[in-house]
């Protein structure tokens, strides 16, 4: 019986632990300095906004870990050394290991702003990063506007959060359009607009100069770099993006780039070291993926892939296709397959929007050969199961807009888009009577 | 953990965010009514009642359809879910807790103290609030109001008026809107208006009718096979037989047919009055339900042993009522008891050949229920006499059943406790319809909520908003569609997802229960190691 310590109990380290303890005995440990239990760190928000407390956005409960023999310790690990096998704490207590998963998943971005690390500044990421903005933005007397910094998704979730209370918003975004290095034009576009609606002072096209300082070291206004305007606010909210959480490790001998580099079997370069989630560095991309893939889903495949190679079938992380969701204030968001915000050079884009301006859908396909490569949209939800097969299938475009409703999603009696999508879709092609 | 996030205990400003200026004067037009209906109670004489009961009603309805139009109708559409946990009302806070001790002690006056809201016994007229609800009831029925009148117009009210709340909360979900407008509708014609106009008709010698809610079927509705019932059915000429056999026909006909097209949902979250409250004036206390496992097999005890306890109790008083003399009555007491023994023991062998695999482990307990009833049934058979059971009255039978279940179990926690135990404390608990419905959907239905691939992020908003306390995150965040007994269908769970994973659809049988990890977008062959046992 082995003793597997994993580093981090977000998504990648529970699942990674649920699934050797389903092909194992093996004795497993999973650490933590945020929280005792594993929460689900997308729900954060919900918790602030006042959909659900704290103990909900735990999928399991308490006694779950003791039935399954996962013990859980509290703390930080400041050092791995894995000549003696084993991790140093804060405390400077030790804890021995044979085979380590490190999945610490990431910290927000800050990118040395002056007055970046005020009293009243944050990002939205961790437990503590909600408590934080809690005692400083609990109601909109006690924070009458708030700065949020970085248009991402994480970015959007804390605009909502805080319009929640009713609290003022600025949002400043450095791109031209929200999040338009993922979404192509249409989309990104019905975005900011539905961000307008909500009463965000959205603000395209500019970035943070600095954060400026109150007597008591707290924060009291940020200047604008572009127009050097000065805005008054109680909260900053840094969102301009997550990079891995490896400080930790860098004198560890385990290799790094921006993250803990791994091969396709998630093996760090120390035989007995794996890296999954947030924080593993592929050597080189998976096809049209990032090295490094911050996204819950991907975080949950390489956990199960993880606990097939330690519980000795050794196996590559080869992850499907593409999916991902997000939701930007009350509209949904799907993708299936790529869509690129800029369209590549083989590709083709189709997009239609709704009159209401809140559905909206973007097909991309090959210019020559037609197959169909992905699909976004917004305010109408799809099948996974539908398109994961039509994109294994490399179905040609033309039938996936011809069997588009094979793949809605929507509640019973939801008004029907499709023949409309379809209508508009031919109109889009060149006639080739 | 943090206790920061938590205000709701706080006396002094208990909705820690405010409500605005509208909200307010909505609440008090709301409460004016409410104290119109108080001041009936102690006895004020308003000089002309049906104005005054006209204008507490129009101020209850009225206040709640201003609260909701500022509360909603200022906003874009999409989930109105903000500061659920922090209002006091809607956690378990101050409010909460004195909105249900008021609920209990309502429940408890009407069930067994009627007199004290004013109900004459004998023929003399109603005082107090009964008798405000007079005017109403006579131009209805022709008779005057008793306590059973005065909670069925409440009732409607609080539907119609919550369920308008409802669908301005949900106006971006048709499926909400159209389920609610489907329970005020039968609320209003099938448990109130319809039942008033069979009394009318009563006024003619022919006719016997007893109060009878079409919708109603039993078991829920366990008075129906009582003896002043059947009598009431028997002696009102062509429509009480056809009623009578409507009922029959609800039960082994209609129910199953439509439950096996849409799940139990049809009845539960569309038609049926307790949801129906559940469902609009309840919507506010759906989160406060348990999702814990132990929850859960309080649940699955509970609520079969009521079942038992229904259908033994059922056929008791039938088998009281019929006469052993083949030439009074076509089914005797014998004839009955097998035909029952049959029936049961047809079911139990046909589930248990067909769906032995999907009942898992639960066949057990199947097994035990089958056969607490047939030992019933024989001892029913050996200690009968005309009027005794098991050696005790089988009215007495009735009463336990009628005391515990129908008024303490289903009235007074099932709605007094909204507030501490969620809106459906007695569906999910304590209703036997509920139980062969839900044993139905599980069986015997094209119903299921499909989970959408592998898109769950396990955030808990379905399980948090599940009235039936079901852990809907443990099934989705596996990629495992939902086929539980317990669920009616409501599709909150689908409206509130941030991320669309859940849909509510009738399928087909094949596929509907999947419990593999089968979690899209990962490599096909990792899934084949996964899923291997």
């Amino acid at each position: 019986m082995e003793h597997i310590v994993i580093i981090g109990n977000g998504i990648s380290g529970v699942t990674a632990a649920r699934h050797i303890r389903k092909l194992s005995d093996h004795k497993i440990t999973i650490i933590s300095g945020e929280t005792e239990y594993f929460f689900s760190r997308t729900a954060l928000m919900y918790i602030y906004m006042g959909h659900m407390k704290f103990e909900h956005t735990q999928p399991y409960e308490n006694w779950f870990w003791k039935k399954n023999k996962i013990a859980l310790k509290k703390g930080f690990v400041t050092k791995v050394d894995h000549q003696e096998n084993q991790l140093v704490f804060t405390d400077g207590e030790t804890l021995a290991y044979d085979k380590l998963v490190i999945a610490v998943g990431s910290k927000p971005n800050k990118f040395g702003w002056p007055g970046q690390d005020l009293d009243g500044v944050m990002g939205m990421y961790h437990k503590q990063d909600l408590e934080n903005l809690e005692k400083h933005a609990p109601d909109n007397k006690a924070c009458k506007r708030a700065v949020i910094v970085g248009g991402g998704l994480i970015g959007i979730e804390l605009a909502e959060m805080l319009n929640s209370r009713n609290i003022p918003v600025t949002f400043l975004v450095r791109e031209k359009s929200f999040w338009n290095a993922v979404l192509p034009p249409g989309e990104s576009g019905m975005i900011n607009r539905h961000i307008l609606n909500h009463h965000i002072d959205l603000r395209l096209g500019v970035n943070l100069k600095e954060i400026i300082a109150d007597d008591h070291g707290k924060v009291k206004s940020v200047v604008v770099q572009e127009t050097g305007e000065v805005i008054d606010c109680n909260v900053v909210g840094l969102t301009p993006g997550v990079s891995p959480n490896v400080d930790f490790l860098k004198d560890s001998g385990i290799e790094l780039g921006r993250g803990v580099k791994v091969n396709r079997y998630l093996e760090t370069n120390i035989p007995n070291i794996y890296a999954i989630g947030d924080c593993a560095e592929q050597h080189e991309a998976i096809g049209n993926r990032r090295p490094i893939e911050a996204v819950w889903y991907t975080g949950r495949m390489m956990g199960e892939t993880v606990a097939q190679t330690i519980c000795g079938n050794r196996i590559a992380y080869k992850p499907g296709h593409w999916f991902n969701s997000a939701k930007f204030l009350d509209i949904e968001y799907q993708t299936y397959g790529w869509v690129f915000g800029r369209p590549k050079e083989y590709e083709e884009q189709f997009h239609w929007i709704h009159k209401d301006d809140t559905k909206c859908i973007t097909v991309s396909y090959h210019k020559e050969t037609k197959e169909f490569l992905g699909i976004n949209t917004f305010g109408i939800r799809m099948r996974h199961e539908v398109f994961d097969a039509w994109l294994t299938q490399k179905r040609d475009v033309d039938y996936v807009m011809q069997h588009l409703a094979e793949a809605n999603f929507d509640p019973e009696f939801y008004a029907v888009h499709e023949p409309e999508i379809l209508l508009a879709y031919k109109k889009s092609q060149p006639q080739n009577a | 953990m943090s206790n920061k996030l938590n205000h709701s205990m706080s006396l002094a400003n208990p909705n820690a965010n405010g409500i605005s200026t509208k909200q307010k004067v909505a609440l008090a037009l709301g409460f004016l009514g409410l104290f119109i209906l108080g001041l009936a109670l102690f006895n004020t004489n308003f000089p002309n009642q049906g104005v005054f009961l006209t204008l507490s009603l129009v101020l209850i309805a009225g206040g709640v359809i201003l609260f909701a139009n500022d509360a909603y109708l200022t906003k874009l559409e999409g989930i109105k879910n903000d500061k659920v946990w922090f209002n006091s009302i809607s956690s378990r806070g101050v409010l909460g807790w004195l909105t249900g001790v008021g609920l209990t002690a309502f429940y408890i006056v009407l069930y067994f103290k009627a007199e004290l809201l004013g109900l004459s016994g004998n023929g003399e007229a109603n005082t107090g609030l009964i008798s405000l609800f007079d005017p109403l009831s006579n131009l209805l029925s022709g008779r005057p109001a008793s306590q059973w009148f005065v909670y069925g117009t409440l009732y409607t009210v609080a539907i119609i008026a919550f369920g308008y709340k409802f669908i301005l909360k949900y106006r971006h979900n048709r499926y909400q809107q159209i389920r609610t407008v489907s329970v005020m509708f039968f609320q209003l014609g099938f448990a109130f208006l319809i039942p008033e106009f069979m009394a009318r008709l009563n006024t003619s010698p022919d006719y016997n009718l007893p109060y009878y809610d079409l919708k109603s079927v039993w078991p829920l509705n366990y008075y129906l096979f009582d003896n002043w019932s059947i009598d009431g059915l028997l002696s009102s000429q062509n429509l009480g037989i056809g009623l009578l056999i409507f009922g029959v026909a609800s039960i082994f006909i209609i129910t199953p047919i439509l439950t096996y097209k849409f799940g139990k949902r049809w009845y539960c979250s569309w038609v049926c009055g307790c949801g129906g409250l559940a469902e609009t004036a309840g919507d506010s206390f759906r989160q406060l339900s348990s999702k814990k496992l132990s929850a859960w097999k309080l649940e699955r005890w509970l609520i079969h042993t009521v079942l038992v306890f229904s259908v033994v109790m059922t056929i008791a008083m039938i088998y009281t009522y019929l006469g052993s003399d083949p030439n009074k009555y076509w089914l005797t007491r014998n004839t009955f008891l097998i035909s029952i023994s049959v029936f049961l023991t047809v079911v139990f062998s046909l589930v248990m050949i067909f769906k032995r695999k999907e009942l898992g482990k639960d066949a057990k307990y199947g097994a035990i229920g089958y056969f607490v009833v047939i030992a019933s049934l024989i001892a029913m058979h050996y200690s009968g006499t005309s009027s005794e059971i098991f050696l005790i009255k089988s009215s007495s039978l009735r009463s336990a059943y009628g005391l515990y279940i129908g008024s303490i179990f289903s009235g007074v926690i099932g709605t007094g406790f909204y507030p501490i135990l969620g809106s459906r404390a007695w569906c999910r608990f304590g209703c036997p319809m509920a139980a062969i419905l839900g044993f139905q959907q599980r069986l015997f239905s094209k119903f299921r909520i499909t989970t959408n691939g592998g898109q769950c992020i396990s955030c808990g908003n379905c399980s948090t908003y599940c009235e039936m306390g079901i852990d809907v995150r443990a099934y989705a965040q596996k990629g495992e569609n939902i086929v539980r007994s317990s669920c009616v269908g409501c599709g909150i769970c689908s409206a509130v997802c941030p991320r669309g994973v859940l849909k509510l659809e009738n399928d087909s049988l094949n596929g509907r229960i999947n419990p593999t990890e089968v979690l899209l977008g990962n490599d096909v062959d990792l899934m084949n190691y996964v899923n291997k046992k």
